[in-house]
């Protein structure tokens, strides 16, 4: 037991007295928080859109203005052609091309229907799909003021009318911001309990000090203790000042309990150590500890639901995000931080992540021999 | 000349030895585009909603079928009464509910007017937007079903065509990304540490008082990376055409020419970062933190550049990744010639050379 | 010098202890023992066995076939009693480099179950003894190498083990500083500990109160450095070394 505490005496002074890891601690939740959020907006607006108007009549003019009205787009140019009009697209300064028609006016009151030529750059699927869309409503809705003047009323009979109210919970302003945030603490949180601790046994193996300690009655658990302790609680250090600046930036207060909050965050952690022990037994180098807990992170958070959702994806990578722990974070993250979840609510959650709290560290353990 | 092929042969050595590493070398790109191609997509499906059922008359049914039907839904439950709604939400089950009050199909046909509501999580704004326009839209549909005798007059019909990605898929927009993340950070890291491993075990001195130009026991460490990443290229380009079915529409000499001038550019970085730091650690967070992570929000492929604030806009131009990948966006997906991209290029060679010249000033400096 | 004949308690005893791996076989059926208080050296070229030796005998590296008992105890089945009764001191001195002087020494002592007092005691002993009060508060990685040496050794001997280990000890350093360095070595002889010293520096052979040299893996003389020249009819170590070593097979390691 007194093991433990000179162990811990050490880790801590190790600590302290290096500036990387002091730096990783303090400064990296702060600019984490604060760029990755003003940088990662998905929401789609300022869409550039190049208007190629062959019939110049009223009802093209009020249908450009209503489509510049809304706010999503922005009128980049009027071309002369679509040859023209693609060359915006092809410097990307336009992300759609609307071609009126000659005669549009005209045959639309003539002949009762008329087509619009829209033209989307792909590239940017999502963009494409909302922007598509936007255009579309904008258009229906151009329509049916239309109908509305050229019918003579009572030639229709009232047509039976579904409305639909939609209200959106949780995040009533559609803010970006509040979607990231806590998908971020989770990706801080992470970072720390694994990269540092597979980084710092790595290190103790190069360096030479490893072999010492096996020299020693320092028993296999208690080393491995006197790791993880000092970075469990780092990292739960990391995670109040990831709080504490996400309060002060964007007024992000979490509306569950934060007893909730810290209590999963503790069994996570052990996991995500777990996890860097574990690459660490495997790891001469540190170049090497690095590159695979780098590969393992990167494949984990992009795959956890962070940006995109995990429903979209394919059966195969939900069977792989039900086997990634960080997909349980950031799920219990939002889940607590945004709509105030309970014990009840993430107790699924918590129990396997202590499932793999205990077997990542088994794992380790038994992996982690002192003798060969 | 000789000489210089005996310390790259040692350094291929290193790096070929090294079987973990290798692996991950060469396993990442693969793997991320396997996530990006086939896992990572803002696409709506399969997304699971409670419906709320008060009605349970002709029309409700009949809507709540379509749902079913609809690829882009899965029924979680049916409940009977809105309170518990908020449970399914908060146990993060459910993504969108919708509502029908009772006496539904009775209000549609005496009344031609009913209600229905739909509540989304909006914790995912974009999600819960593309939620709610599938689910008005199959309501809708089912309107106009009812609607079906009378024909609409003055009707506008828009065509769109999709231009570059017609089945919308997301592998046009992250090959490109996926190319400069790889790239970035094979060359910038790997360079980066192998130098500063060196220094920091003392061989680094050994080679400096050697009859060698310290400028070629540097560029010996670089160019096993070199080769490396073309293979990397090599290997995403190979990835893209044959398993994601993403053509290369451009001319693939320009492609790998503009690649192996990024590949320099990505090296000259990692050589300037391993003159300046002292530690294998510091080497590596640098790279990670300091290059990586912006390379990832800044290069425009995850997050779009355009919706930044003016300030972190004007940042990403000095990261190497953002011209690179408006490069291979060009040549490799809109298949535009060198006409189309040589101001890009020619910002690559300047942050190249600007690279260049400040390294070698510090490394005599070093030596001073 | 002393000798220490009269004392035949036996402190290491090794039988035909064997490490194979794979086809290659480091340590080949290798024989001997150590009485209590004996400076025992082990010498060798590089690639010998002498570090594969040695590090079966710590409990770092289970042997293929042979037996050993270590200050009494298995080497097979009791590894953590053999680790409370031993020191051990290793090429890359094992010292942490980020922390102070006085902090590495009450560490290492605290491990190995010192009180509190014992470690204050002890601790302040050991820094006047080695003249380091000016630095006791200082990075050990401020200290030049003759003095991180003495400290290391000093640090394996603090919990007054039955044997303390020591692999190449003395890399890189003048001769006054090594000579230095073996005074700590009597100093601790005489007060018991037994010393088992891997080098492959000739001289610091006349040092030791017995020698063996391993060649390919096998033990090729044990004997007192007096004897062995004698035998050999050459009047230094090194010579002793050069009739032995130059049939060998292996060099590098």
């Amino acid at each position: 037991m007194r093991t433990i505490l000179f162990l811990l005496q050490k880790e801590f002074r190790q600590i302290f007295r290096n500036k990387s890891i002091i730096a990783i601690i303090m400064v990296m939740p702060v600019v984490q928080l604060i760029i990755m959020p003003l940088a990662a907006d998905y929401e789609v607006k300022n869409i550039n859109l190049a208007v190629v108007d062959h019939d110049h009549s009223p009802y093209s003019r009020q249908l450009i203005s209503k489509i510049t009205a809304s706010g999503y787009f922005r009128l980049t140019d009027y071309s002369a052609s679509f040859k023209e009009a693609m060359q915006y697209i092809e410097s990307d300064k336009a992300d759609l091309i609307l071609e009126i028609p000659h005669g549009f006016e005209k045959n639309l009151i003539r002949e009762n229907e008329q087509q619009l030529f829209i033209a989307v750059n792909a590239i940017n699927g999502t963009k494409a799909n909302l922007g598509g869309a936007y255009i579309s409503q904008i258009i229906r809705a151009f329509n049916q003021d239309i109908r509305i003047e050229l019918v003579q009323p009572g030639r229709i009979n009232p047509l039976p009318v579904v409305e639909i109210t939609s209200s959106n919970w949780f995040n009533p302003l559609m803010n970006y911001r509040v979607f990231m945030v806590p998908g971020i603490l989770a990706i801080l949180v992470t970072m720390v309990g694994g990269f540092l601790t597979a980084l710092n046994i790595v290190r103790e193996k190069e360096v030479g000090t490893i072999e010492q300690i096996n020299v020693t009655p320092i028993k296999k658990h208690h080393f491995i203790l006197g790791k993880l302790i000092p970075f469990w609680i780092l990292g739960n250090v990391v995670f109040s000042i990831g709080l504490l600046v996400s309060w002060l930036i964007y007024g992000i207060v979490p509306i569950g309990s934060l007893g909730v909050l810290y209590s999963f965050i503790a069994v996570y952690l052990l996991a995500v150590m777990g996890f860097g022990l574990l690459v660490s037994t495997f790891c001469e180098t540190q170049q090497q500890a690095m590159f695979i807990m780098f590969f393992f992170m990167m494949v984990f958070i992009l795959m956890g639901g962070l940006f995109t959702p995990i429903e979209s994806m394919p059966d195969w990578a939900r069977g792989v995000a039900a086997f990634n722990p960080v997909s349980y974070l950031i799920s219990v993250m939002r889940l607590v931080i945004l709509k105030g979840s309970g014990y009840r609510e993430i107790l699924p959650h918590l129990g396997i992540i202590a499932c793999f709290a205990v077997v990542l560290n088994a794992w380790a353990i038994l992996n982690y021999k002192k003798t060969s | 000349m000789t000489q210089f092929t005996t310390f790259i042969k040692k350094e291929f050595y290193h790096v070929l030895r090294d079987r973990k590493t290798l692996l991950i070398l060469f396993g990442m790109p693969v793997v991320q585009i396997l996530i990006f191609g086939f896992a990572l997509t803002n696409e709506v499906k399969n997304s699971k909603i409670v419906i709320v059922d008060e009605a349970k008359d002709e029309a409700s049914t009949e809507i709540i079928g379509k749902i079913e039907a609809s690829r882009y839904f899965e029924i979680e439950k049916v409940v009977a009464n809105r309170q518990q709604i908020e449970t399914a939400f908060k146990e993060g089950k459910v993504k969108a509910a919708i509502l029908f009050p009772a006496n539904f199909s009775k209000d549609l046909q005496h009344q031609n007017k009913a209600q229905v509501q739909i509540i989304a999580d909006a914790t995912d704004p974009n999600n819960a937007t593309a939620l709610t326009n599938y689910l008005s839209s199959i309501v809708q549909d089912y309107q106009s079903e009812l609607n079906q005798p009378q024909a609409v007059p003055y009707r506008i019909i828009p065509e769109t065509r999709m231009l570059y990605n017609p089945q919308l898929k997301g592998a046009h927009n992250f090959v490109p990304g996926v190319m400069a993340m790889v790239l970035m950070l094979v060359c910038v890291m790997m360079t980066a540490i192998s130098i500063v491993k060196e220094k920091e075990t003392g061989t680094m001195e050994v080679l400096l008082v050697s009859p060698f130009k310290p400028v070629l026991v540097i560029l010996s460490k670089a160019i096993p990376y070199l080769i490396l990443s073309l293979f990397n290229v090599a290997s995403i380009l190979l990835l893209s055409v044959f398993v994601l079915d993403l053509p290369i529409n451009g001319s693939l000499l320009l492609l790998l020419a503009e690649s192996t001038l990024f590949i320099i550019t990505c090296l000259t970085l990692g050589i300037f970062i391993s003159i300046k730091t002292e530690s294998q650690q510091t080497a590596m967070l640098i790279s990670l933190m300091g290059m990586l992570l912006p390379t990832m929000l800044f290069s425009g492929f995850m997050f779009p550049i355009e919706n930044m604030p003016m300030p972190l806009q004007v940042i990403s131009n000095i990261i190497p990744a953002k011209w690179y990948y408006i490069i291979v966006k060009a040549v490799m997906i809109k298949g535009l010639g060198f006409e189309a991209i040589w101001k890009e290029t020619l910002i690559l060679l300047g942050i190249t050379l600007f690279l260049f010249a400040i390294s070698l000033k510090s490394f005599k400096i070093r030596l001073a | 010098m002393k000798t220490h004949s009269n004392e035949r308690e036996i402190s290491i005893r090794a039988n035909q202890l064997t490490k194979q791996y794979g086809d290659f076989i480091a340590a080949n059926a290798i024989s001997f023992e150590v009485y209590q208080g004996e400076i025992f050296g082990f010498l060798g070229a590089n690639g010998a066995g002498k570090t594969t030796a040695m590090r079966m005998l710590c409990g770092l590296s289970t042997p293929s076939s042979g037996s050993a008992t270590i200050a009494g105890f298995d080497v097979y089945k009791q590894t953590e009693q053999i680790k409370e009764n031993i020191g051990y001191m290793s090429q890359k001195f094992s010292l942490y480099e980020d922390l102070t002087v006085l902090e590495n020494i009450r560490f290492y002592g605290g491990i190995y179950g010192l009180s509190r007092n014992e470690l204050k005691e002890k601790s302040a002993a050991l820094i006047d003894r080695l003249g380091l009060q000016g630095e006791a508060h200082k990075l050990v990685a401020s200290l030049p190498l003759g003095w991180k040496q003495k400290l290391a050794f000093s640090v394996a001997v603090l919990h007054q083990p039955r044997i303390v280990f020591l692999d190449e000890p003395t890399g890189g350093v003048d001769p006054v500083t090594r000579r230095q360095f073996w005074d700590l070595i009597y100093q601790a002889a005489e007060q018991g500990v037994t010393i088992f010293v891997t080098t492959h520096y000739m001289d610091e052979a006349e040092y030791c109160n017995r020698i063996s040299i391993m060649v390919d893996g096998r033990i090729a003389a044990l004997d007192t450095p007096h004897n062995l020249k004698q035998q050999f009819q050459v009047g230094s170590m090194d010579e002793v070394f050069y009739h032995l070593a130059r049939e060998a097979k292996r060099i590098e390691s």
